[in-house]
């Protein structure tokens, strides 16, 4: 099995072609604060991409303009695996708050982003029960979000996010507002979610040891300009598990990437 | 798994037929209290006013002609039901009519409002002097101007109500959650789709809020309206009558027509906090404290 998914890992990063290019980005808001510097980055398919770093360097500007939430100052974002420059990109967000409707039930808030599309309440059943079920929570399809805990709802989040299909998934410190053991089953739900379906990830995290756990590659940033200061692999095998999070070879590059971090924090400071 | 298993270690079941300690029985019990003084202590409250008064009259021989004893009110309530209903379905009729295009107009407005903000910024200061301009200063005017006093009754009452539905509405459009509404951006939603499934919605409590104010103002709107075209005939609501028996120094007939004005009143305010109470109750925080 972990054989298995390795070599199709393996075999994905040497085929792949980038999902999307961010070629020379920057951003300056209008009250002069620069958001981001000349960033240039691929994500390759089928990559687990964390973007890590500390507050204030960036990282959720550069989601909100892979979106098109934002524009760019300078720079542009391609997608060169896309024939037409349609604008819909096939990706999905997750924000850092659940970011549920509150008057609408589990099932209305995961139908959301295929009732926008015209599908059916009846259309739409099928698959918005089958990532309920993914996210394990089939039984709470009629229930409000006020009536769930936040673990439940952020899983609710993530069910809306994966009902389209995407091929891209975006997330803005998904779980950060959450408690560590839920913190940690979430980890492990979204690895299994993302070995089964081999979406593209791009997660937002100031959390060395949840990035290094997740991702198969880990972009430190750095504030003040915010930029891109060092792009590691963590080529360790899937699936992971608590006894990676525990394992030394984990220990190890949790502690290559914190040095990356803070060599990143104080170039920071000196500017 | 092992957090499973620790719990069953950790704390053994407790049984269901645990008696309360002294601290929660009180709490119960002022609960249980509570829940019935609050129907009980106003109808106390009532019933005392209303044996005071009747004794006042009594002990003061007042002569029913400056105040009427609460029986005799009764009485003249039962005898002139006749005149009286026709009065109130005529007020009625206005009240609910204002109330209606009150809220399709307060509605609409909030909508176009929010739709750009260039409209918002041009009218709604308008909106306001409608609002602060006293309705009985301007219903002679309107009452001039308009020749079927069943329409000039109605737009004064609808001046007076449509105003906290406009601006509740609004408020409550433009707070839908910022995050939401990137959400919808991204997932391409038309303005119709995200006017239909978030900012409605999310404007629901605030509109109904607006929708409480404006049901009583719509009646208060009504009867100042009345007073001012003072007309008397088919179309005369109840404070025609409480006009025209004030000029006869029929005070019985007057209390009655009062009593059946804050009758209503009452009605109505109920009426919409049920409609808040059954729209709201399973999302809104303001009907969850109910429950708890």
């Amino acid at each position: 099995m972990t054989a298995m998914v390795k070599t199709n890992m393996q075999s994905d990063i040497v085929s792949s072609s980038p999902i999307v290019s961010l070629k020379g980005i920057s951003k300056t808001f209008s009250n002069g604060t620069v958001a981001l510097n000349n960033m240039s980055l691929d994500i390759r398919q089928g990559e687990f991409v964390s973007l890590l770093g500390p507050s204030g360097c960036g990282k959720s500007t550069a989601l909100r303009i892979i979106t098109s939430l934002t524009s760019p100052t300078t720079g542009r974002v391609e997608w060169p695996l896309e024939e037409s420059k349609q604008k819909e990109h096939e990706l999905s967000f997750v924000f850092q708050e659940p970011t549920l409707m509150p008057w609408a039930t589990v099932f209305g808030n995961v139908w959301l982003p295929l009732r926008l599309k015209g599908v059916s309440k009846k259309a739409a059943h099928d698959r918005v029960m089958e990532v309920l079920q993914g996210v394990g929570l089939e039984q709470f399809a009629d229930s409000y979000p006020r009536e769930l805990s936040g673990g439940m709802k952020m899983r609710v989040s993530i069910a809306r996010a994966l009902v389209t299909k995407p091929k891209l998934l975006l997330m803005d410190e998904p779980f950060a507002a959450l408690d560590e053991i839920t913190r940690f089953k979430l980890n492990n739900d979204l690895l299994r979610l993302w070995e089964t379906f081999g979406w593209t990830v791009i997660f937002v995290t100031h959390s060395v040891f949840e990035s290094v756990y997740l991702s198969n590659r880990i972009v430190v940033m750095a504030a003040r300009p915010g930029r891109v200061v060092n792009d590691m692999a963590i080529d360790a095998p899937y699936p992971r598990d608590e006894s990676f999070r525990t394992s030394s070879v984990y220990a190890g590059f949790c502690r290559d990437v914190s040095d990356a971090l803070h060599k990143a924090m104080i170039v920071g400071d000196h500017l | 798994m092992t957090l499973e298993i620790a719990d069953k270690h950790a704390i053994p079941p407790a049984p269901q037929s645990v008696p309360l300690d002294a601290e929660e029985l009180k709490r119960a019990r002022a609960a249980r209290r509570e829940a019935v003084g609050r129907w009980v202590l106003p109808i106390v409250i009532l019933v005392l006013s209303v044996y005071f008064w009747d004794r006042l009259c009594v002990w003061n021989e007042i002569p029913h002609y400056i105040l009427p004893r609460p029986g005799l009110v009764f009485e003249t309530l039962l005898a002139d039901w006749g005149i009286l209903s026709i009065a109130l379905i005529n007020t009625l009729k206005i009240t609910f009519g204002a109330l209606l295009i009150a809220t399709l107009g307060g509605l609409g407005l909030a909508v176009l409002f929010t739709q750009s903000k260039w409209i918002e910024i041009s009218f709604f200061p308008f909106a306001v002097i409608l609002q602060v301009t006293p309705i009985i200063a301007i219903a002679p005017l309107i009452l001039i101007y308009v020749d079927s006093i069943t329409a000039g009754l109605l737009i004064c009452a609808w001046i007076v109500a449509f105003f906290p539905i406009l601006s509740n509405t609004t408020l409550g459009l433009n707070s839908a959650d910022h995050n939401l509404q990137n959400l919808f951006r991204l997932y391409g939603a038309s303005r119709w789709q995200t006017l239909r499934f978030l900012r409605l919605p999310a404007s629901m409590p605030y509109f109904l809020g607006g929708l409480k104010i404006a049901g009583g103002l719509s009646l208060i709107g009504a009867i100042v309206a009345e007073f001012v075209a003072g007309s008397a005939g088919s179309g005369s609501g109840l404070a025609n009558q409480i006009l025209e028996a004030s000029y006869r120094l029929n005070m019985p007939r007057m209390f009655a027509a009062l009593i059946l004005i804050s009758v209503t009143g009452i009605l109505i305010f109920l009426s919409m906090n049920l409609l808040s109470h059954l729209l709201l109750r399973k999302w809104h925080e303001s009907a969850l404290k109910r429950e708890m």
